[in-house]
């Protein structure tokens, strides 16, 4: 396993106003589409010109034309339809579970951080270990074991990706527990709650949110793979990774509705990935 | 290699044994959280009571579960992982048909995209901030960002259905000549190379140039060394540990990738055998898998470890 090496945080000549804040093209671009995507998972059900199982056209893995926009599936269902109700599932869901994960690891890795000594050795080491399983191997056995359901689904990948962010907020809490202002907050007499709420939260949430989206990308990419493994979401549900295994015969005819899912996933993770790169610089150092 | 080096080692290697007994726990532990009796599940809602008693006797499900375990971890090491619940063979000899099969995908895979991916992030780190450099770096970003299955069904596509240059479906068994092999070889490992590449560029990348900002690289170019002697004579001999620790790490993402492309492509391998051992529910069979990926995940991962604890001077010296 490789240590979070602890990189000494830099400190930056203050800049006041705006310099620094300024958002770059491509950050905002990346920011529009996953906005994007977000409404469309709010309003899908009323934007969704058909409905969601409809078999709406005789002629099956068509491209697209001004009635069906991206075509047919192979049952001759709407795929904008099917795409937009998609969003549903693979966001939803995979939101849900990074939220999870993220939350029991930080909270997690701020207690051990603060409290430290064997509790800290057997949790940091057991989370370790998990954590040296590879995930979709791990989330293959799980599923095996108890079966596929969207519940299962959310607490296998909140659980799969727990000990990766526990690390990360370990690290950073074990940093910031060794200022001055903690120390002096420890010699005040403060309780372990008030120093974590009080005194390392706010001062590690930056680098948290960033963590937090890119464990939400390797969560909808994980899901994706489970889907397309016929393991994920199960029909008639579908998300972008069941869309793209349902129509994987239309391979062979080049049909728009095997490209458009993986497109949408590409799309999401593509933009998270660099809106996280292309914070404004002010919000970057803070992270860094 | 002296004291320190040799102690820090063993300390890995430590480590590396009680993760895998941990690992062995948490893989054993999901896998009795099947609610039901498996004797039960296998036998079906016709068996008769004998029968259901007979099989659990069998496979030792009247035991308390820590006892199960050991037995459990006990045939494992001895080569004798139990026997699959769905076809009654035993589960060595269905691994041991298609072991094979996977480590020449990997090892093809990785004779392919190592020296290739080198390259890449060697020059890109060279030419940092130019053209090239961002034209690898964002396209590094792209597929690392995507499914594997998105890959692998864009290359199908391209190379299968649009260029008809190769087959879209792998059979390894009924290969004649070496012209076949690469053929039928071709489409998995373009797919898992890109998947293992992209990784390996963007860490190899990041290792030179973390080295190419040291002190005396700098000293070097003010004493008149070029580009390219800078990187190649200077920077690159001081940068092989966390290049070696980079490749290690990244052929650990073959692991997850690897599921994917043989499932997608139909190849005989062992994740293939593990993705069916899931949709059937065959315990024993998805245990060893588990456990076969894990042991090289954590082989890989270790050796990473022990590639950067050699290469670092300041304990070879020591």
């Amino acid at each position: 396993m490789t240590k979070i090496v602890d990189t000494a945080s830099e400190t930056l000549p203050a800049r006041r106003g705006m310099r620094g804040w300024t958002i770059t093209p491509v950050g905002g671009v990346c920011f529009a589409i996953a906005a994007f995507w977000l409404i469309v998972v709010l309003i899908g059900p009323w934007l969704a010109p058909h409905p969601i199982g409809a078999i709406v056209s005789f002629d099956i893995f068509s491209s697209p034309s001004a009635e069906f926009p991206l075509g047919t599936d192979y049952l001759g269902r709407d795929m904008l339809s099917r795409v937009i109700i998609g969003a549903r599932y693979t966001v939803g869901v995979s939101l849900a579970a990074a939220l999870i994960a993220c939350s029991c690891g930080v909270a997690l890795g701020m207690i051990t951080a603060v409290i430290g000594g064997w509790f800290d050795a057997i949790v940091s080491r057991g989370l370790d270990a998990l954590n040296a399983i590879p995930h979709l191997m791990f989330g293959l056995v799980i599923i095996a074991a108890v079966g596929t359901s969207l519940p299962v689904l959310i607490g296998t990948l909140a659980l799969l990706y727990t000990p990766g962010s526990f690390r990360f907020a370990r690290a950073l809490a074990a940093n910031v527990n060794e200022l001055d202002f903690v120390h002096v907050a420890r010699a005040r007499g403060e309780g372990s709650f008030y120093m974590i709420r009080e005194e390392i939260l706010p001062n590690i949430i930056g680098p948290v949110l960033a963590d937090f989206g890119l464990r939400f990308v390797f969560i909808v990419l994980l899901l994706s793979g489970l889907s397309f493994l016929g393991l994920g979401v199960q029909p008639p549900n579908a998300d972008w990774g069941a869309l793209v295994r349902e129509n994987v015969s239309g391979l062979a005819y080049g049909a728009p509705a095997v490209i458009i899912p993986s497109l949408a996933i590409a799309s999401l993770t593509i933009s998270v990935n660099l809106a996280i790169d292309n914070l404004p610089r002010r919000l970057r150092d803070r992270l860094s | 290699m002296n004291n320190t080096m040799s102690r820090l080692i063993a300390a890995r290697l430590g480590v590396m044994l009680l993760t895998l007994l941990i690992v062995s726990l948490a893989v054993f532990v999901a896998t009795e959280m099947l609610p039901g009796d498996v004797a039960e599940i296998v036998l079906g809602q016709s068996a008769t009571p004998e029968a259901v008693a007979g099989l659990r006797e069998a496979m030792n499900l009247d035991r308390p579960a820590p006892v199960r375990y050991l037995l459990w971890l006990g045939g494992l090491l001895t080569g004798d992982p139990g026997v699959s619940l769905v076809n009654n063979i035993p589960v060595a000899t269905l691994i041991g048909g298609r072991l094979g099969n996977s480590l020449l995908l990997a090892g093809v895979t990785a004779a392919f995209s190592v020296p290739i991916a080198l390259t890449l992030g060697i020059t890109a780190a060279m030419w940092r901030g130019r053209l090239y450099d961002r034209i690898v770096s964002f396209v590094t970003i792209c597929v690392v960002s995507v499914p594997e299955f998105m890959v692998a069904t864009l290359a199908v596509m391209i190379f299968a259905v649009q260029l008809r240059w190769l087959p879209a479906l792998s059979f390894a068994n009924d290969v004649q000549s070496l012209g076949e092999l690469l053929r039928v070889f071709a489409m998995p490992v373009i797919s898992l190379s890109f998947v293992i590449s992209a990784q390996m560029i963007r860490m190899t990348r990041a290792a030179v140039i973390d080295t190419l900002q040291s002190p005396y690289v700098e000293m070097a170019v003010l004493k008149g060394a070029g580009q390219t002697r800078a990187v190649l004579a200077h920077a690159l001999p001081n940068a092989i540990g966390p290049i070696a620790n980079a490749v290690a790490l990244s052929l650990s993402y073959l692991l997850g990738g690897v599921i994917i492309v043989e499932t997608i492509f139909n190849y005989p391998g062992i994740a293939k055998l593990m993705v069916d051992g899931v949709a059937t529910r065959d315990m024993p069979l998805i245990q060893t898998c588990a456990m076969i990926f894990c042991f090289s995940y954590l082989v890989l991962v270790t050796t990473a470890d022990i590639c950067a604890i050699v290469s670092n001077p300041r304990l070879r010296h020591k």
